[in-house]
């Protein structure tokens, strides 16, 4: 029998054939799986900077294995490349020299750090100059090469390009929160238009410098248990008060069913549907009805052609923010209805944070990894139900449950919302 | 590949830099080749810089409440997608504007300059001692500034002033954000997977910060002003121009189906990274991606609205590439809007494409400046503009535009 490369709606069908993943727990999939079924906490206090004086002094850093690189924008590019480098083995693309397909990075925006600024301000191109100027001066000396290297918008993708050799331009995307998940969607898109059999999506995000810290804590979007990091990211509960940032990469081999099946990879899951709809009520918060967050799950599984009731399980957003966990509950209730009731909900993030650009990424890999281990992942720190928020959301301990079908919710700061539909393979 | 793809036409144009604002403004200063240079050399010097034309903002930004949410870059691009909006009908139709796909190439920004020098102050006078959390807290002491720095919160800001709502996706990658925004764009229109997207960036160049980041690199042009073909004697570099670009692209049937005139179809565009290892890289991924769009084009003279930067490597073999043009027998018309107005980096393909779009709308190219060694005159009617968008650190692209039956203009 000839198996249907097409889905329902006459497209290419979307596998995965290969995964990587870096989180505040280990690097690679085992090491971070090994601890998440075991619910733990990779939440600790920050040791990387200075944190007297903060409200929130926490959070979910990612340790390099070997030398800690010194900025941002170089622990995010290293833990792309490593998060690749696994998807790679797996997808048996290990071996080639060029990655045969184009490159989707979701990445944080780049930005000088003060440690940056304090080289720039001691060099003494800048003498008798002062601020901006002084800095300015000190670049002209041509000193900085590397540090423009480092720090454009372009740098992290630049360098996976670098290192992986894809066809074309190296994509660089940002939908804030959900950029992980709009990264999958630009290369699920790409195999469906037939540009490509082949695609690489990443997400990766390092944030955990100084000022970041400050700038989400003005903001008052951070949990502030300082007492007790590893319990301060708690979705569903009635106590929670904001999320936790946090580091890391996950990367996904995409590759169309045909061309998997053709040079005989394993499928680990296909990529139903991507949905997304863009809200236009408030810089930080949803629309009270939740009308954009709904519209973007139930595009999410109009695109995938599937029935609501065929969701068995929901990898939440889940931020653990006051607002988020209400209007993502309220929008879940509006898309699934009466089957919600019946369908566990759990968020990773209760155990590695808010992960940020790379989240909507490592929240579709850990959904293959319950699709392919029939165990769903807990939401830990689940001590004090929200009685506003009447979910199974899988409290503080795993479970053996196989499912076949995930919905995946990624929703950002400026109203970008991206919902994906997974799914095992057949 | 689909067997049949959708004709994507530019319905809508919103373009404001150092020109002014609008398609008349546009269309007026590049008609007149004399006019210039509307730089400033003495604000950031030894940096010229082009400017952003006064402009009131509260003509597409109403609301104090909004502007106030937004640093110029932000202002300027809302600014830009309203006035497109507004061109292509759309503006203030909320069905229309519940289909409309937002994508956006953004760079970020904007930080307090005088904040982060009394910082620096701080900093320093602490010697070899780590500066803590105290010294930092002024700097972000604004919340809101921060929503004000975020790349997608452009993308965000137009969502909210003009209620564009059915996706947004924000590109990132200096040029490169512009290459893959339109890239984007044309591609999901012309494989029947949206009919309406507003495409486009904003750049505000008046600010240090800015420059601070292409000038680690030694990118920018230190000297009095000179259009980019001339820069190559003194090392090259860019000069930074404010603007804003936006572009209404539609699927051709429902362009037809709503009645609206179109100024050009955008027939192709490609894009491509370069190792940039040896010279003559760039000049071959140029030549290789216009052999791609060029296959089933006749060969006749042809407009090129060039985006070079003057940045020297890359703007040597763009010329060079476009040298070779010639010998293919597309005898270029080359006109470097960034002489004119600036290198605006994230917003320079969209700005060319506007360009391009506004010449073939109307069906007349832009006048060449008498005795120009590179610019010269289009001796045949305008038929095709080819839009060149080259990275000055990474990423090349080129755009193939062609026009409309009935045009848009006169």
């Amino acid at each position: 029998m000839t198996q249907n490369f097409k889905d329902s709606k006459g497209r290419p069908i979307v596998a995965v054939t290969g995964m990587g993943l870096v989180t505040s727990l280990g690097w690679g999939k085992s090491a971070s799986w090994d601890e998440l079924v075991q619910g733990r906490s990779g939440i600790r206090m920050i040791s990387r900077f200075p944190t007297e004086g903060l409200r929130t002094m926490f959070g979910g850093a990612v340790a390099h294995p070997g030398q800690q690189p010194d900025s941002c924008p170089e622990l995010t590019f290293e833990m792309a490349r490593f998060a690749a480098g696994e998807a790679l083995g797996e997808a048996g693309l290990a071996e080639a020299k060029d990655f045969p397909g184009p490159l989707f990075v979701a990445t944080p925006p780049a930005e000088l750090e003060w440690p940056q600024r304090k080289l720039l301000n001691e060099h003494p191109g800048g003498e008798g100059l002062q601020g901006y100027d002084r800095l300015l001066a000190a670049a002209r000396s041509g000193a900085f090469k590397s540090m423009f290297e480092t720090f454009q918008f372009a740098s992290v993708a630049e360098h996976l390009a670098r290192a992986l050799r894809p066809r074309g331009l190296p994509v660089s995307v940002s939908t804030a929160c959900a950029s992980g998940a709009t990264a999958i969607q630009l290369g699920v898109e790409a195999i469906r238009r037939g540009e490509t059999t082949t695609a690489l999506a990443i997400g990766t995000d390092s944030s955990l410098q100084l000022e970041a810290l400050i700038r989400f804590s003005l903001l008052s979007a951070l949990s502030t248990r300082n007492d007790r990091p590893e319990a301060a990211s708690r979705p569903f509960t009635k106590s929670r008060d904001g999320f936790v940032m946090a580091e890391g990469a996950a990367a996904l081999v995409l590759e169309s069913l045909e061309s998997a099946k053709a040079r005989g990879a394993t499928c680990l899951g296909y990529v139903r549907g991507c949905g997304e709809m863009a809200d236009d009520y408030h810089r930080t918060r949803s629309k009270p009805d939740g009308s954009a967050i709904i519209g973007a799950i139930r595009n999410a599984i109009l695109d995938a052609g599937v029935a609501p009731e065929e969701i068995d399980y929901v990898n939440a957003h889940g931020t653990s923010t006051p607002e988020n966990d209400k209007m993502e509950y309220l929008s879940l209730k509006a898309t699934l209805g009466d089957h919600l009731a019946s369908t566990p909900v759990s968020s990773n993030k209760s155990m590695i944070g808010h992960t940020l650009s790379a989240a909507g990424a490592i929240e579709a890999v850990l959904s293959f990894l319950m699709i392919a281990n029939g165990v769903l992942l807990p939401t830990i720190n689940y001590a004090d139900p929200d009685p506003d928020i009447p979910l199974d959301v899988v409290p503080n301990t795993a479970r053996r449950q196989n499912i076949r079908t995930v919905l995946s919710n990624s929703f950002g700061f400026g109203g970008q919302n991206a919902a994906l539909v997974l799914s095992a393979a057949d | 590949m689909p067997s049949k793809s959708t004709d994507v036409w530019v319905t809508g144009i919103g373009l404001m830099s150092a020109a002014g604002e609008g398609t008349a403004a546009h269309l007026a200063f590049f008609d007149d080749p004399g006019r210039g240079p509307l730089v400033d050399e003495a604000g950031f010097a030894p940096y010229p810089v082009h400017r952003m034309a006064e402009i009131d903002m509260t003509r597409q930004i109403p609301k104090k409440s909004d502007l106030k949410q937004m640093e110029t870059w932000q202002r300027i691009g809302v600014y830009a997608a309203g006035l497109a909006l507004a061109d292509a009908g759309i503006a203030q139709n909320p069905e229309l504007l519940s289909r409309t796909h937002l994508v956006v190439a953004a760079g970020s920004g904007e930080r307090d300059a005088a904040v982060d020098a009394k910082v620096l102050d701080t900093i320093a006078a602490l010697g070899d001692t780590q500066f803590s959390a105290k010294e930092i807290l002024p700097t972000a002491l604004r919340p809101t500034l921060f929503l004000a720095q975020l790349s997608n919160l452009l993308a965000g800001n137009i969502s909210i002033v003009h209620n564009v709502t059915a996706s947004s996706r924000t590109f990132m990658g200096e040029e490169m954000a512009g290459l893959s925004a339109v890239e984007n764009a044309v591609r999901r229109i012309s494989a029947g997977q949206t009919e309406l997207v507003l495409v486009g960036g904003a750049l505000n160049a008046e600010r240090k910060d800015l420059l601070l980041g292409y000038e680690l690199g030694r990118n920018l042009w230190p000297h009095p002003y000179a259009p980019v073909w001339n820069r190559n004697d003194q090392g090259g570099g860019f000069i930074p121009g404010s603007a804003g670009a936006f572009l209404v692209l539609e699927a051709r049937p429902h362009a037809e189906a709503r009645g609206v005139r179109a100024y050009a179809r955008i027939d192709a565009v490609v894009t491509d990274r370069a190792e940039r290892n040896e010279s003559g890289d760039i000049r071959a991924s140029l030549s290789q991606l216009f052999t791609r769009i060029a296959g089933n084009v006749a060969p006749t003279p042809i407009g090129v609205l060039s985006g070079a930067s003057g940045v020297q490597g890359p703007t040597e073999e763009e010329q060079a590439f476009l040298g070779d043009l010639g010998a293919r027998d597309f005898t270029p018309a080359v006109r470097a809007f960034g002489s004119r107005l600036g290198h605006t980096v994230e917003a320079q393909f969209p700005v060319g494409l506007a360009l391009a779009a506004l010449a073939l709308g109307r069906g007349r190219y832009f006048a060449s400046a008498d005795n120009d060694a590179v610019e010269q005159p289009l001796k045949t009617p305008l038929q095709r503009v080819l839009v060149t968008g080259v990275g000055h650190w990474r990423g090349e692209g080129l755009a193939l535009l062609g026009p409309v039956d009935g045009g848009r203009i006169g």
